[in-house]
């Protein structure tokens, strides 16, 4: 840890302070306060100098071992985290979906008192159920990490999300931020909200009313549903992928339709301010949500989301396993 | 085999108990004399040299309640509560009878099933009051046998748990109910709108990002309900109601002289949306907690009698089962053991309620809608069926007090005051709290 220490603590206007970090879970932004977002990011700063290194490596977690319990289908969250884990010198086991014995009868609870049993420090979690990371934490002593909960949060996508923002905006406070497409299904967006109104960010969700979850405004966020209102003069564009499984629910009426009211294009891009940043928590239909050629443009950081990820995560798995008992 | 029962008395005297029993237009202090568990007569200093005492001083004795509402499970489901494990549960609650859904395995809709769930009550000492099914299997698409079941001792007749989507289906099916003049519990979810949401859909459910249920799944039913039965002349009972827009609905269908009438939980009346902050599934049911302003209405529709009677929509579900993930879990909370403290902490000392009022919504409407002039109410020369319970006695209701097969309650840890210390079934005595 001595390296992650030693670098300064960078203040981009939101400063961390003293706050200690104390929970050994990360479950969703909903819980954190201001200071604790904060820490994680400025957290995230020193760990990304790990990943620029010809040994990628530092030892902070050399001798303990995190289960990546991955219960519903993922590729890059679960190897952006595997290789957060490699990097800090965790050992690691996965388990799928498939291979776990939760396909076999086994409930939630079962299978965190068996995992347990192991002896795992840290146990990142990807569930189709919105709130199963909140049940496992109360029943396991292992630290949790939420990877995503059906369509409730994506804690650890949105930090780094917010991540990128500071990192090409300075400071997130008064950035008009703006999200297109499925909120209603989208845990990164309710994560997002979460996060980015704690720390002053003007959040407008935009979609057809289908899918926009009831009342979320309460939030403190806008809803605007022209599209091309809510993208003028915003600092972030963030899309959402629109989950092409979910066509049976009948939330639209066909893709073309969607496209033609929800796209981004250039032309609706330019309405942004003119550095206005492009994100996408992907994986991305081009031609669907966001024009392809859009997507490869300069203004686009969907890749540097994917870099900053490991960065993130890493400072995740450090603070929790620094507030886990006897370990 | 059901436990705390007391000896056999043959001739017994409740001293100065506060009896409370709107349909006999008793409400005040008297003495009550048994013979042979059978009530005789009541009146003022009551004495006989051979009696036994019980002194009822500041307890109050109510006709036992009936509850519209439980799932016994049985058979099929005995994992999570047998016909006994419930009828011990509703001993422990004060209820003297209670009428059970027919959503067990196979689903209750035969004559033989019916039978069979008297039967195993009668050898409890219990009244089982069995709802067949409304349609075979409850599959929503052919009518059931309603006239062998009603001829067998079916009460009612419903699909609860489900709805009868087809509307078309269910104006036959209630048409066919009215020829037997058998009542009709209505489920009212249109389950199109409700699609497995895991709670109420509302600010609450956009904060926990969970799949929600709108109060239209339920207004929606109620509606189609209502205007199926001034269609068809048939006696229509709405179950669980939990909406604002649910209870407008009944009340118009009262007013406009449509044979309706409907229940309400103790949850429903206690409890709101906010009650799952913690992603706990002992507050996952169906219909879900709503808001408050959906708990303020149903409690106003109880005062002015829109809503005829508290059932408890007693659900137990076994404790691995109620261990999976909110979405996975089972919908459904048990509630017989807590359904009187929850009515007394509520409305009596909650909102100034009468006694008397008490007794209507947990005795005597339940009868009355199910057509039984022997229970909800005291009378002299049958089996004794009524309860002493201490108004004021003040307790935490915790997993002690749960003699149900399954543990799966929204009001643990509660605090509640009111509670039922004997409960006389059929002329057995049971003293709930052992003789302390």
């Amino acid at each position: 840890m001595a390296d992650a220490e030693k670098k300064k603590k960078t203040d981009k206007g939101d400063p961390a302070g003293d706050v200690k970090w104390v929970r050994k879970d990360l479950l969703g932004l909903r819980d954190l306060s201001v200071a604790e977002i904060n820490l994680i990011l400025d957290t995230a700063e020193s760990f990304q100098e790990v990943s620029q290194r010809a040994v990628k490596k530092v030892p902070v977690l050399r001798g303990k071992t995190v289960a990546n319990l991955f219960l519903e289908a993922s590729t890059r969250t679960r190897i952006s985290f595997e290789l957060a884990e490699k990097r800090l010198s965790a050992d690691t086991i996965g388990i799928t979906g498939s291979a776990s014995s939760m396909t076999k009868g086994e409930s939630l609870l079962d299978t965190a008192a068996n995992i347990e049993a192991l002896k795992v420090s840290l146990i990142v979690l990807r569930h189709p159920s919105s709130g199963a990371p909140y049940r496992l934490a109360r029943h396991t002593a292992a630290g949790i990490v939420n990877a995503g909960d059906g369509i409730n949060e994506h804690p650890t996508q949105a930090l780094i999300d917010m991540f990128t923002m500071r990192q090409e905006k300075k400071t997130i406070k008064g950035l008009k931020v703006v999200y297109i497409g499925d909120i209603l299904h989208s845990r990164v967006a309710r994560s997002n909200i979460w996060g980015l109104t704690k720390l002053g960010a003007d959040v407008i969700v935009c979609g057809p009313k289908t899918l926009i979850p009831w009342g979320i405004e309460e939030l403190g966020v806008r809803v605007v549903y022209d599209m091309k209102k809510a993208v003028r003069d915003a600092d972030v564009v963030t899309l959402l992928r629109i989950q092409l499984e979910r066509q049976n629910e009948t939330l639209f009426p066909s893709l073309r339709e969607y496209g033609s009211s929800y796209g981004l294009d250039s032309e609706v891009f330019r309405l942004a301010k003119p550095d206005a940043l492009l994100m996408h928590p992907g994986p991305v239909n081009r031609g669907v949500e966001v024009e392809s050629a859009l997507a490869n443009s300069p203004q686009s950081v969907i890749l540097k989301q994917v870099t900053n990820g490991i960065a993130v995560r890493m400072a995740v798995l450090y603070l929790l396993s620094g507030a886990l008992p006897n370990d | 085999m059901i436990k705390p029962v007391v000896d056999h008395k043959p001739h017994v005297i409740i001293k100065q108990a506060h009896v409370v029993d709107p349909a006999n237009g008793i409400d005040g202090v008297l003495d009550i004399e048994l013979k042979e568990m059978e009530i005789v007569r009541w009146g003022k200093q009551l004495d006989h040299p051979q009696a036994e005492i019980i002194q009822a001083k500041g307890l109050v004795l109510m006709p036992g309640f009936l509850d519209l509402h439980v799932h016994f499970r049985d058979p099929g489901f005995e994992h999570k509560e047998t016909i006994q494990s419930g009828v011990q549960a509703a001993i422990y609650g004060g209820f003297v009878g209670c009428v059970t859904m027919p959503n067990t395995k196979p689903a209750c809709d035969n004559s033989q099933i019916v039978k069979y769930q008297i039967e195993r009550g009668e050898q409890f000492g219990f009244n089982i009051f069995p709802a067949g099914t409304l349609t075979q299997g409850r599959e929503g698409k052919k009518i059931s046998e309603m006239a062998e079941m009603k001829a067998s001792g079916a009460v009612a007749v419903s699909d609860d748990g489900t709805w009868v989507q087809d509307s078309g289906v269910a104006r036959r099916a209630y048409e066919y109910a009215a020829t037997y003049d058998l009542l009709i519990m209505s489920h009212a979810e249109d389950c199109c709108l409700s699609m497995h949401g895991s709670m109420n859909e509302g600010v609450v459910s956009t904060k926990l990002g969970l799949r929600a249920v709108p109060n239209a799944a339920e207004d929606v039913a109620t509606a189609r309900d209502v205007e199926i039965a001034r269609l068809t002349g048939c006696r229509l009972h709405i179950c669980h109601v939990s909406t604002r827009q649910a209870v407008e609905t009944v009340r118009r269908a009262k007013a406009d002289g449509i044979k309706v009438t409907c229940e309400v939980t103790p949850h429903h009346l206690a409890l709101t949306d906010e009650s799952f902050m913690d992603y706990d599934t002992n507050f996952k049911m169906n219909p879900p907690l709503r808001t408050e302003a959906d708990r303020q209405a149903v409690i106003r529709g109880l005062e002015d009698g829109t809503i005829d009677a508290v059932a408890t929509d007693h659900a137990p579900h076994a404790a691995e089962e109620k261990a999976q993930d909110v979405e996975s879990a089972p919908p459904g909370v048990i509630g017989l053991e807590s359904a009187f403290g929850v009515v007394m902490t509520e409305l009596y000392h909650g909102r100034k309620w009468k006694l008397a009022d008490i007794v209507k919504i947990l005795s005597l409407k339940p009868g009355e809608i199910i057509g039984n002039s022997q229970l909800g109410r005291l009378v002299t020369g049958v089996p004794a069926n009524f309860v002493l319970a201490d108004p004021c006695h003040t307790w935490q209701f915790d997993e002690s007090h749960i003699h149900s097969k399954s543990k799966n309650s929204c009001f643990l840890g509660k605090k509640l005051k009111g509670k039922v210390l004997h409960t006389f079934v059929n002329g057995t005595h049971y003293d709930l709290n052992g003789g302390k």
